[in-house]
């Protein structure tokens, strides 16, 4: 087990270098030097920079040496000081801003994860157990639908009907009141009332992906030999498909977490535009659009880091559960 | 298979010369009783000819614009009523009546039960190229007045016909998605057979790259990508770049799914036996081993086409993919994205009800022909 | 297949008919349905016969005879779409009181407090009939304590012992071991423990030796066998090899879809088969000092599909000596030869015989 945990975290290591690499070259990709656009959004602003400004700031990222050295002074200051650089767009460093926004991505992203796993599994045991009843058809068709919309499309529809039918405006994720309160229980409350709709947006796509994956799984195992094997022993049907047949199931099950993830917070991105969520999707967006790299780069590697870990638990979770991953 | 599903197995073929049957035939007939996905072929042969006669099947150009008509709603098209005339008509639709107000300055339209706008087929209209080449001013549906307005699905904010650039819409967003899952496929056989005819490290690497791209959030990762395609590019190389780039993750699915296949087949007895029959290595692969999953690639890629559609439609939306000379059903959401356009004008949300459809009719053809691909299943 | 060692075991047990105490079971005429897409299969159509007490009987045929099914019945456990159309199936329990299995409601708790204690099944794939998520002992455990009512330490100790006795080594333990870190032998092995942990009285072994090497099999035939001394079992041993038969029936039924053909003891049914289909298959197991040139006779055609049985005689198509004009119009029916013996074909018919037949009408096929 320790062998396992210790090359998954390898893994994880190797992956999350790779990540940081990937998600700097993509911020480069853009042409033209940041500072060219830099300079011209100060000078818009009245102010012209110096040269000797420009010098500091070509010194302090390397932007006349290699793209590896470039890269180096990224990290080392991300890894080393919590320094994720500066953004140009706000003037303000990175990590001002972002760390607000990633926490709510993180807990929005969360919750949904819950909400699918507590509404997917029953709902797909029901399915397998009992195929071909007629619930089973309409989960199956619902589970169609909620993979074919995507989630801005019903994120849209949904604030269609609430502002067409019930005057809400369902948008953001706080009252007026609370947007810059302090954390207080009335404020907690207050997102609690504006984080169901998201949530119930966010999670029908992985629902529905997970209903279908919970299905198939235990329509797999049903049948197999060991299930008979409980059964020629005399369990109940009951006692044997929660023993037996669900609890092999749950392992791919669990695997999914995988790929839930990265699906989620992509899905996160574009829904909190739509419903100008305060989470890292608009600023992602108006980042890469006004070309502020280090915001950009900041978020796609913080996103990705994100469903990296996620993954990383989601394996020890299954090795915990299921012995032959294990002992291999 | 234990002894116990063999009665059964041996019952399987409806028809009961099995062995004359061939894999095709066998695939289609069980593809058949899918009626669902059976039907869905329909729908996407459907939506594929639609975009394909775009210009033909659309009443109008997907540019063509009346500001006199800005969010003019939808006009539902009638059947058998009479005319201002007295006359009977067998298809119209009613005019609007507008009215301005003063106040909110703002205009508005009713549509008007009394003014009727016959409709028919084959209407004379703007004249087009059919696939650039023959010109023609025929369209399938149109008003026999051409200066009379038909909204079927409302009008833009410029007074453009919501249905006409639907229906051009479908031809890039379709498109996408064969041209994005075709080079995918290219990448998914290339590297996923690789990986699962050598084996050894050249699988290592290939399992690793996927695992990563696959742990990295594709919408962030595209928007980067996205975001670095220069503005002012000509739109037929964006339009090849976000294909590109949708691919690039979208290849890894189908290279799990040729490496899974050639890596169960490797063992297979029949393989083994075309092997000790002195085939040659590109006999073995070609005549034994992919005809053998090909019916399961055909699977896979036709449920990859409604996830690229899908991310296509997402990018646009979100303003980072294709822009607006260019006409998709992304492109055309992205009117819809705020609220107050919404609560004016809903019907901009129709160019999603074309998305769902086609998604839904993709995933259900791919989920059929997955089904029937598998006799064993 | 193997060799089949015929000649010791023909001197080995003389032919007698004694009189036989009552079975432990008996089948009549048992029907056995399961729907399919294509519409209903008649897997087990009528068949008649007894599972005496501490003998074997081994159900032979091909796959798709319907023997499983017939093994599988005498549980009441059939696949979800099938069900026990017609026919009795009597098990007389412990305490001498006669239970129509077939009739009792497959999901009941009286079938429940049958299954694993009074009758117990192994199966084909010692590999897939054990949960890959649990250990030995989580598996074993609750199966001895439900039935038998003892303490999870009473219980544990109950399963050591039934993992020490087929031959597990250091079973303490190997109670907290996983399937798959259990040969395909051993395996076999913690299949039969989980059997037998309650002291079964009648053991359905389904195919238990297919899946394993010449040399395991041999192992495991000869657990069996010392185990059903031991405990005065009844086994039911479903086959399709020969091979097996002769090393552990006590009597065979050959099956042929769906319908028994030839009953007997082993000795009869070696020594004197009288339907050609059994003979058939004999004639297509190697035997040894057969010289190198003979040929391996193979039986002609295939099984037809249970859709479109042959009229007449089941076999006919497949049989050499079938009789132009009689065998593809007439059910041979079943002809008794002696009180555990009888076969179905119209050659085996004599004057004195025809009185017995059991009349079937051509109709039926």
């Amino acid at each position: 087990m320790l062998r396992y945990v210790l090359r998954r975290l390898v893994y994880t290591f190797a992956t999350l270098a790779a990540v940081s690499v990937v998600a700097f070259l993509v911020i480069q990709l853009p042409p033209g030097d940041f500072l060219t656009s830099f300079s011209a959004k100060f000078a818009e602003q009245g102010g012209a920079l110096d040269s000797d400004a420009l010098t500091a700031l070509k010194l302090r990222y390397g932007l006349d040496q290699p793209w590896y050295v470039q890269y180096w002074l990224w990290i080392s200051g991300i890894l080393f000081r919590g320094d994720f650089g500066e953004s140009f767009e706000w003037n303000k460093p990175v990590s001002e801003l972002m760390w607000d926004r990633f926490g709510m991505t993180v807990l929005l992203s969360g919750i949904t994860l819950i909400v699918t796993w507590i509404v997917a599994l029953p709902i797909g045991i029901y399915s397998a157990v009992r195929r071909y009843s007629w619930l089973d058809y309409v989960v199956t068709f619902l589970g169609f639908l909620g993979l074919a919309v995507p989630s801005f499309l019903l994120a849209l529809a949904l604030m269609y009907v609430f502002s067409r039918y019930f005057g809400m405006s369902v948008s953001g994720l706080f009252s007026p009141a609370y947007v810059n309160a302090e954390w207080s229980l009335a404020k907690v409350g207050d997102l609690a009332m504006h984080l169901w709709l998201p949530v119930f947006v966010l999670a029908t796509h992985g629902t529905a992906a997970l209903i279908r994956v919970m299905r198939a799984n235990l329509i797999d195992e049903l049948y197999k030999p060991y299930v008979q094997t409980a059964r020629a022993n005399g369990l109940g049907e009951m006692e044997l498909l929660f023993k037996y047949p669900v609890r092999v199931a749950l392992n791919p099950f669990i695997s999914t977490i995988g790929w839930v993830l990265p699906n989620l917070v992509s899905g996160a991105i574009v829904t909190s535009v739509v419903m100008s969520l305060p989470t890292a999707g608009p600023l992602l967006l108006s980042a890469l659009l006004a070309q502020d790299m280090y915001l950009a780069g900041s978020f796609i590697l913080m996103l990705s880091a994100l469903t990296v870990i996620g993954t990383l638990i989601s394996d020890l979770l299954l090795a915990w559960l299921d012995p032959r991953v294990r002992y291999a | 298979m234990t002894d116990l599903a063999a009665p059964i197995a041996a019952a399987v073929p409806a028809g009961r010369k099995l062995a004359e049957t061939g894999q095709w035939a066998l695939i289609f007939r069980r593809f058949r009783r899918h009626r669902l996905a059976y039907a869905s072929a329909f729908v996407v042969l459907g939506i594929y000819l639609v975009a394909l006669f775009a210009e033909f099947v659309a009443p109008f150009s997907a540019n063509t614009y009346n500001a006199r008509y800005t969010y003019g709603p939808p006009q539902p098209l009638q059947f058998f009523g009479r005319d201002a005339g007295g006359e009977l008509r067998f298809m119209y639709v009613n005019g609007y009546k507008m009215s301005f107000d003063p106040v909110a300055l703002k205009r508005s339209f009713v549509v008007d039960q009394n003014s009727v706008n016959p409709v028919v087929f084959f209407a004379r209209g703007e004249p087009y190229h059919l696939f650039g080449l023959i010109p023609w001013d025929r369209h399938l549906i149109g008003p026999a007045d051409p200066s009379q307005p038909m909204y079927l699905w409302g009008a833009d904010r410029l007074g453009r016909d919501v249905l006409s650039r639907t229906i051009h819409g479908a031809r890039i967003s379709m498109s996408i998605g064969l041209v994005g899952v075709a080079i995918s496929l290219f990448l998914g056989l290339l590297l996923g057979g690789m990986s699962g005819y050598y084996g050894g490290w050249i699988d290592e690497v290939v399992q690793r790259s996927i695992d990563f791209l696959k742990s990295i959030p594709t919408i962030p990762l595209w928007m980067g990508l996205a975001a670095a395609v220069p503005a002012n590019m000509d739109p037929l190389l964006v339009y090849l770049w976000i294909t590109i780039i949708l691919s690039l993750i979208g290849w890894t699915d189908l290279a799990r799914v040729v490496r899974g296949r050639f890596l169960s087949l490797r063992t297979e007895d029949f393989v083994l036996a075309a092997r000790l029959d002195g085939c040659s290595k590109q006999r073995v692969i070609w005549r034994h081993m992919v005809p053998s999953f090909t019916s399961h690639i055909v699977a896979s890629v036709t449920l990859a086409i409604p996830s690229m559609i899908l991310a296509e439609t997402a990018l646009s939306f979100l303003g980072i993919g294709l822009k607006d000379p260019v006409v998709s059903w992304g492109v055309l959401l992205k009117d819809a994205q705020s609220i107050l356009a919404l609560t004016t004008a809903p019907w901009l949300l129709a160019p999603g009800a074309a998305v769902v459809v086609a998604v839904l009719a993709l995933n259900f053809l791919g989920d059929g022909i997955r089904d029937a691909a598998d006799p064993y299943a | 297949m193997r060799p089949i060692p015929m000649l010791e075991r023909m001197s080995a047990l003389p032919v007698t008919a004694v009189a036989q105490p009552e079975p432990l079971v008996t089948v009549r005429d048992l029907k056995v349905q399961i729907g399919t897409d294509d519409g209903l299969v008649r897997a087990v159509d009528g068949v008649t016969f007894d599972v005496p007490r501490g003998r074997t009987l081994c159900l032979v045929g091909e796959s798709g005879s319907g023997k499983s099914i017939t093994g599988r019945a005498l549980m009441n456990l059939l696949p979800p779409s099938g069900r026990i159309a017609a026919g009795r199936i009597t098990y007389t329990d412990r305490a001498g009181e006669a239970i129509d299995i077939g009739a009792l409601d497959p999901r009941g708790r009286q079938i429940r407090g049958l299954r694993g204690k009074d009758i117990s099944l192994i199966s084909q794939e010692p590999m897939a009939a054990l949960s890959p998520v649990h250990t030995i002992g989580q598996q074993l455990v609750p199966v001895i304590r439900r039935h038998l009512g003892l303490s999870r330490r009473e219980a544990e100790a109950r399963a050591v012992e039934m993992l020490g006795r087929v031959g597990i080594p250091k079973p303490a333990e190997r109670l907290g071991n996983y399937p798959f870190e259990f040969s395909g032998g051993m395996r076999q092995r913690v299949c039969i423990a989980l059997a037998l942990s309650c002291q079964p009285r009648l053991l359905i072994a389904d195919e238990p030796t297919t899946a394993l090497d010449v040399t395991t099999q041999a192992n495991i035939i000869d657990l069996l066998q010392e185990l059903q001394r031991e405990y005065g079992l009844s086994i039911l041993f479903i086959t399709h090899d020969l091979g097996v038969v002769a090393e552990i029936a006590d009597d065979v039924a050959v099956m042929y879809l769906g319908r028994i053909v030839e009953r007997g003891t082993v000795d009869e049914i070696f020594a004197d088969p009288r339907h050609p289909y059994t003979q058939a298959l004999l004639k297509s197991v190697p035997r040894l000092g057969a010289g190198r040139h003979t040929r391996l006779a193979a039986i002609r055609g295939m099984v037809p599909s249970p859709f479109d049985r042959p009229a007449g005689c089941d076999f006919r198509p497949r049989c050499d000596l079938a009789i132009k004009g009689l065998c593809e119009i007439e059910d041979p029916g079943t002809i008794t030869l002696g009180p555990r013996r009888d076969v179905r074909c119209v050659l085996q018919r004599t004057p004195s015989t025809d009185s017995v037949v059991t009349e079937r009408s051509t109709s039926h096929a």
